[in-house]
């Protein structure tokens, strides 16, 4: 891996082609080899980020907007941050201080934005393809940062950059994901990326929390948890919104704490050296226990927040060298 | 006074006769008075004559299911661009949906958009009723009033009307009048705030998807109450196949029930959603595949027996938006003709076949005299060029909205010329 200084010279070059793509939508439409090099890039982006100097001039001059429809902490944070990393001016839009709540429609927004000439915007939203219908309207790059229960493209890489620095590998490993499956888009990007890199996928949920037809997404479908989780190398926990604990998908937390919750003991059903993994933020008690959260070897989840930077920093970079230089634009 | 028209060497079509042959139609004061093989030659008498060239001279088209902006949204569609939008598809009469603004709940709106038709409009236009008022779907309109007034039939076409009990007393207030009810069959619980077809795709795109249950549950309760009450009831929009099975099975038993299928279920799938794109929401959702050759095959044994447009009109603030905010519906009315083509140049269905679910079936549902080739109804007349290929450009729409779903389709066939009450409208 080359090491990384604070020029710009010394990135490692890639071909143009090493990842052709203007915009990061989804994981749908990646190809393993374009999600390698987004990891591989990563990794000098986590050598990076461990260093005193942590400051790149990669993106320096370029203006990156985070507009987040729907709120978020750590994602926001991580983008704010890969961005200042990279020397990138970072703005945040965020839903309430915008005219998106005066009735200003989508599409508005992007092109009141894009007339300010961004170079990347960073895009949450509450509706599934609404990030996909914002970047045909803009001129600059754009990147996913959730969208509905469709994609969130930058949390599938930097979990598969955890599994990939603790296992080696993702081929053949068997990874569970957990928990509320309909209305995840952390799940959907899993599923696409572990899938499209050759592990094995198991989903464990109640039917209320599963889409229809889950077991054609490439999956193997489980309503117990135990059994679900048995041999595998991974359980990946998804947060469980308390509104949908209302008695309408599931009656009470306790009793999906009861089924569905992670503690030691259900750990156990899994492999020997089995890891646990969290997108954030968690519900302790509902969905994990805590003595399976803060466990000092086999919980990622902190592990999870430090790729999180150094994906991010990637796709940032990876998508900067295709924009142009300057000059009118269309 | 005007001179009589004669139209001749046409290939004559009267799919109330299973007519399908050379021939030639004399129409004089806005009625058909003679139609035949026998003037299929040019006429010798004094006429306004016009020479088909072996096009299609068939019955104008009637359309069971067109929403118009007017009143309340004009900015989407009047009923003049309706009318100028119909007579392009070679749609002559157009029967307009009650939910508009104010919804056409009182005798005096019936008598406004007659109005308002007669004025502006260069088709005919006929309006439903609304069922209950303010389509709240609890206390019924005055639908003796409302019928006496024009209102052709009675519906809330984009409400179900859950309760059962009210369900059961419209039912058996409208027969006593002799008045056709239009359900509206799409469960709201069971559909929640879904936007596509459920299935392995609406999982893909992680959208809400409204199961096919959502229209086969009320379709069985509403064929059940038609049965239990004997009352002429008529499905406005099916989509899918198990919904066909239950109403051959109550048609094989008598219920007294008719049901219409939408240009798009018969064109178009839910994979054509692709990327979001709204042009593509429809309620009832696109279905799958088997579904839409369900629909064609349902057209084929005439247990569907209408085809409607469905026409919707959308600007902009409705489609623009992401596809689960952006609105339902699509307009169709120059496309409705083109689909029915389509289905024709496959081998799917004849062309009597086709017209007639477009011109007689609604006719007699409706209780119109247009819709046929006979001396002494009404000359509501499509002349149409089956063969001549073309790619459909959305931006020539006579409609108001553009919301097209065929926007550079490759089609065959078109309406080439239109009268209504023997005037050339289009």
């Amino acid at each position: 891996m080359t090491s990384q200084n604070d020029t710009s010279t010394d990135r490692p070059q890639t071909g143009a082609d090493a990842f052709p793509h203007r915009h990061l939508l989804g994981i749908q439409g990646l190809t393993p080899p374009q999600i390698e090099h987004l990891l591989d890039l990563a990794e000098t982006y986590v050598d990076l980020s461990r260093q005193v100097e942590k400051k790149t001039s990669h993106l320096k001059g370029r203006t990156l907007i985070n507009l987040f429809f729907e709120a978020s902490t750590r994602t926001q944070a991580s983008f704010e941050l890969a961005g200042k990393r990279l020397g990138a001016d970072t703005m945040n839009m965020s839903v309430k201080t915008s005219s998106v709540s005066k009735g200003e429609t989508l599409i508005d927004t992007a092109v009141t934005l894009n007339a300010m000439r961004p170079d990347i915007l960073i895009v949450r939203h509450a509706s599934s393809g609404a990030v996909d219908l914002l970047a045909q309207k803009v001129d600059c790059a754009v990147v996913n940062a959730g969208d509905g229960q469709n994609e969130h493209p930058t949390q599938a890489l930097l979990d598969a950059l955890t599994i990939r620095r603790r296992f080696g590998k993702i081929a053949g490993l068997t990874v569970a994901i957990c928990g509320d499956i309909l209305h995840s888009r952390v799940a959907r990007s899993n599923l696409y990326l572990l899938n499209a890199m050759g592990a094995r996928v198991r989903l464990i949920a109640p039917p209320t929390l599963l889409p229809p037809q889950a077991h054609r997404l490439g999956a193997e479908v489980f309503h117990d948890m135990r059994e679900g989780i048995k041999g595998c190398d991974i359980v990946m926990m998804l947060r469980l919104q308390n509104e949908r604990m209302n008695g309408s998908f599931m009656p009470s937390t306790r009793e999906y704490f009861h089924l569905y919750g992670l503690d030691l003991e259900k750990l156990d059903c899994a492999k020997d050296d089995a890891v646990v993994m969290h997108p954030g933020p968690m519900n302790r008690g509902v969905e994990i226990d805590s003595a399976v959260a803060d466990h000092p070897t086999r919980s990622l989840i902190q592990e999870q927040v430090e790729m999180g930077v150094a994906v991010r920093m990637a796709v940032l970079d990876t998508l900067s060298r295709r924009l142009d230089n300057g000059g009118p634009r269309r | 006074m005007s001179k009589a028209t004669a139209f001749y060497n046409a290939r004559l079509i009267d799919p109330a006769t299973d007519y399908d042959g050379p021939g030639g139609l004399i129409c004089e004061k806005g009625l058909i008075t003679d139609c035949g093989a026998d003037l299929s030659s040019a006429p010798s008498g004094d006429f306004d004559s016009v020479d088909c060239q072996g096009h299609v001279l068939a019955p104008g088209l009637i359309d069971m299911r067109v929403f118009v902006g007017e009143p309340g949204s004009e900015h989407k569609e009047t009923l003049k661009s309706a009318s100028e939008s119909a007579a392009a598809g070679g749609v002559t009469t157009l029967i307009v949906m009650p939910d508009t603004d104010p919804v056409i709940d009182e005798a005096a709106l019936v008598d406004f958009i007659e109005r308002r038709a007669r004025d502006t409009a260069i088709v005919n236009v006929h309006p439903m009723g609304a069922l209950t008022k303010g389509m709240k779907g609890e206390a019924m309109t005055e639908m003796a009033l409302l019928k006496e007034a024009g209102a052709l039939a009675f519906t809330d076409p984009r409400r179900t009307i859950m309760n059962a009990q009210v369900m059961r007393r419209l039912l058996e207030y409208a027969s006593g009048i002799d008045a056709l009810v239009v359900l509206h069959t799409e469960d709201p619980n069971l559909a929640g705030p879904g936007c596509m077809n459920e299935g392995e795709l609406s999982a893909r795109l992680g959208l809400i998807g409204i199961p096919r249950e959502a229209e086969t549950l009320l379709v069985r309760r509403d064929l059940t109450l038609l049965d239990l009450t004997q009352t002429a009831g008529h499905f406005s929009q099916i989509s899918c196949a198990a919904s066909l099975s239950v109403i051959a099975d109550a048609k094989a038993k008598n219920v007294p029930v008719t049901c219409a299928v939408s240009a798009q279920h018969l064109a178009l799938n839910e994979n054509d959603i692709a990327t979001y794109r709204t042009f593509f929401k429809t309620q009832p959702p696109l279905r799958s595949e088997e579904d839409r050759l369900a629909m064609i095959e349902g057209l084929k044994d005439g247990t569907i027996d209408v085809v409607t447009s469905s026409h919707d009109p959308r600007g902009p603030e409705d489609k623009r938006l992401p596809f689960a905010e952006a609105a339902f519906g699509a307009v169709g009315l120059e496309t409705l003709l083109p689909v029915l083509l389509e289905l024709v140049h496959n081998d799917h269905i004849s062309l009597v076949q086709a017209l007639r679910a477009v011109t007689q079936r609604p006719a007699e549902i409706l209780g119109l005299e247009a819709g046929r080739l006979a001396a002494g109804t009404p000359a509501d007349l499509v002349l149409i060029d089956l063969n001549t290929p073309y790619k459909f450009d959305a931006e020539t729409l006579k409609s108001k909205s553009k919301n097209s779903p065929y926007d550079g389709r490759l089609f065959q066939g078109k309406a080439i010329r239109t009268y209504v009450a023997g005037a050339r409208v289009a």
